[in-house]
């Protein structure tokens, strides 16, 4: 007669583990339980992050992630005028050439000194009818650059700049002040002694609130009645991801001859913004998160201890049974293991609750990396691994005769 | 070193040394000299040091098919020793042990626990049933080991419980049942493998004594059965149910007698 080995089926030890774990799932539980706060912090953390970032990235790209502004460099005090002439009058022509770029328009504050904006050529005594509006010129390119609305009328347009045209457009709040609610009756401003034709009221802006209480006029009205002496700045709406791009490229667009002299507004890259985000909250609760995944360990670590001890008897019986040594290390490691593991999900599926939670009260969309549930049991499972290996050998080296002869 | 016994002496037992009357006992080749259950030869254990303890001396123990034996002697005598070499927990470090014809100091351990599975029954004092689980699964640990259908598992330890008067309670917990319950199931759960040597260590320990004279009546069934038993205790009423007691003291074998022919 041969001598046949001892074996244990996979599927037995995998049956054993469940029924030493489902026979006091309280303490299953609670042994667990630093495991799964530690990986329930980590994935929380990971996951609010993820998402916090990704909330300040997607706010970024709505609107000033396709913004542009070039604007001559500050040259300091008293050079104004040499500084305003460095981008040239056909700013919007040259910058709707590049690749990228949506639209583009030229925008300047035009000094009106001490003239005043009516509505009507008569001066009623009874009430104000002269206000301190400002005056703004624009290129007709600005009000898609700004994504403007229009309440009534209708925007100027390069056969206006063309011809000079003493139009004007109105921010609503300017509007209202001068009393003009509609164009179809074809009203007149005036600035000081200049006359005006409104020939549209704006809506709204989505850039440039300044625009809602100015006059906005073209260009060349500006140069022609109100000397403007130059283009203060322009703005261009890219498209999205060609900020950089376009930033690098306009002011050799602008002003070939001194790139230098210009300064460019682009928002800041979205990566830099999400690792910014990241890198503030993740380190502390990581840090956190680790310790509690330590203490963790150390729980399952000590209970797997203790559960060793209390079940000498279980140990002796078992290898009398026929387990080796390897048995009994297998199956106290695969216990350990599997409540790791165990508290893996459940700390997983905790995590993503609180994202979850944490982010309909701040009306995100929560944002998790897809790796994220799948790493985080491993972890649990490799936690289990690490803290179930000295009780596994503890208990493969327990004495079988001792443990039987103890009370059970 | 006394010697007591020699190979070939006749065993009292007249009828059951072919040792087929247990149902499923392993099949020996039958006819001519039948091979021992045991057969310790110059077996002895040492442990190491400092300084080293010669815990059973070298020696000679032969239990032939059939028999009803007891190990008795006082603690420190080397009973537990000898328990761990008889159950193949331990190997000697001196001699030979071979069980069932099988030389086990030449094993591995998972071959050692693997004979250990399927030819050692153990009953222990303090009965070792798991207290989370039904008698019937408790039974069912006894094949966990063994390589084997895994469908007839329930069914062999179902036919073990029956066989020892507890087919009427097999999903009951440990906890509900009496002393003397509770050793029953120990006893079905050491008998699922059709062990060729049921080893019992203090069996009636833990029983008041009407209780303990029911697995004592029980033991002398399975050995009408033709099971092959070995009681280690150091109560002589259950040493004296037993055909032959083998006294040790000091790690030797003081006496090997003859005691009636059991309860037959």
């Amino acid at each position: 007669m041969s001598a046949e080995r001892s074996r244990l089926s996979v599927r037995d030890l995998l049956s054993e583990t469940a029924v030493a774990l489902t026979a006091r799932p309280a303490r299953t539980v609670l042994t667990a339980l630093g495991t799964i706060l530690g990986v329930g912090a980590l994935v929380t953390t990971l996951g609010l992050a993820k998402t916090a970032g990704n909330q300040i990235v997607s706010r970024f790209n709505e609107l000033e992630a396709t913004e542009v502004v070039v604007s001559p460099q500050s040259t300091g005090f008293g050079d104004s005028s040499r500084s305003l002439n460095v981008i040239p009058w056909d700013a919007e022509a040259r910058i709707e050439r590049l690749n990228g770029v949506v639209s583009a328009g030229t925008v300047s504050d035009v000094d009106v000194g001490d003239k005043l904006a009516r509505s009507v050529p008569v001066v009623d005594p009874q009430g104000q009818t002269e206000f301190q509006i400002p005056v703004v010129a624009a290129s007709p390119g600005l009000f898609e650059a700004v994504r403007a609305s229009l309440f009534t009328g209708r925007f100027f347009d390069q056969g206006h700049e063309d011809r000079a045209d003493p139009v004007a457009v109105l921010g609503p709040a300017a509007a209202q002040r001068l009393n003009v609610t509609r164009v179809d009756n074809l009203p007149v401003i005036f600035v000081g002694d200049e006359a005006l034709a409104v020939v549209g009221i704006l809506g709204d802006t989505a850039r440039r609130p300044d625009l809602l209480g100015a006059i906005i006029v073209p260009n060349q009205v500006a140069r022609d009645r109100f000397n403007l002496a130059g283009v203060e700045s322009v703005e261009v709406d890219v498209a999205i991801g060609a900020a950089e791009l376009i930033g690098a490229q306009a002011p050799t667009a602008l002003a070939p001859n001194a790139p230098e002299q210009l300064r460019v507004a682009v928002p800041p890259s979205p990566r830099r913004v999400r690792s910014d985000v990241q890198d503030d909250v993740n380190a502390l609760f990581l840090a956190l998160g680790g310790v509690s995944l330590l203490v963790g360990a150390i729980g399952i670590a000590n209970v797997t201890l203790v559960s060793v001890l209390e079940r000498t008897g279980e140990i002796g019986l078992r290898r009398a049974l026929g387990a080796t040594r390897r048995h009994i290390a297998l199956q106290f490691l695969t216990e350990s293991v599997a409540l790791g593991a165990l508290a893996g999900v459940i700390g997983t599926s905790l995590g993503v609750l609180a994202v979850v939670v944490v982010s309909a009260t701040r009306e995100w969309s929560p944002v998790l990396d897809s790796w994220l549930p799948f790493a985080a049991p491993v972890l649990g499972a490799a936690i289990g691994l690490v803290a179930g290996t000295y009780p596994a050998w503890k208990a493969s080296s327990t004495e079988p005769i001792a443990a039987l002869r103890g009370v059970a | 070193m006394r010697l007591r016994r020699k190979r070939a002496e006749p065993m009292a037992v007249d009828d059951d040394v072919t040792g087929d009357l247990w149902p499923g006992m392993p099949a020996e080749p039958s006819g001519g000299d039948p091979v021992p259950v045991v057969l310790l030869h110059q077996a002895g254990r040492t442990f190491p040091g400092p300084p080293p303890v010669e815990a059973l001396k070298p020696t000679d123990l032969v239990i032939e098919r059939g028999e009803y034996l007891a190990i008795v002697g006082p603690s420190g005598s080397g009973k537990s020793t000898l328990l761990h070499l008889l159950g193949l927990l331990d190997s000697p470090t001196t001699g030979s042990y071979h069980l069932d014809g099988i030389d086990t100091v030449t094993l591995t351990e998972p071959e050692r626990a693997g004979v250990r599975a399927a030819r050692i029954g153990f009953v222990f004092q303090a009965f070792h049933l798991l207290s989370y689980r039904s008698i019937v699964e408790n039974v069912m640990l006894a094949d966990l080991y063994r390589p084997g259908a895994r469908e007839r598992r329930r069914d062999r330890a179902v036919e073990a419980l029956v066989s020892v008067g507890l087919g009427h309670r097999l999903e009951a917990t440990p906890a509900t049942l009496s002393g003397g319950e509770r050793q029953r199931v120990a006893v079905a759960r050491a008998l699922v493998s059709d062990p060729s040597l049921l080893l019992a260590d203090e069996p009636t320990g833990n029983l008041d004594t009407a209780t303990g004279e029911q697995i004592l009546a029980l033991f002398d069934e399975l050995h009408g059965r033709g099971l092959t038993l070995a009681v280690i205790t150091h109560d002589d009423s259950v040493a004296s149910r037993a055909e032959r007691v083998v006294g040790l003291r000091d790690g030797q074998v003081t006496e090997d007698r003859r005691v009636g022919s059991g309860v037959r």
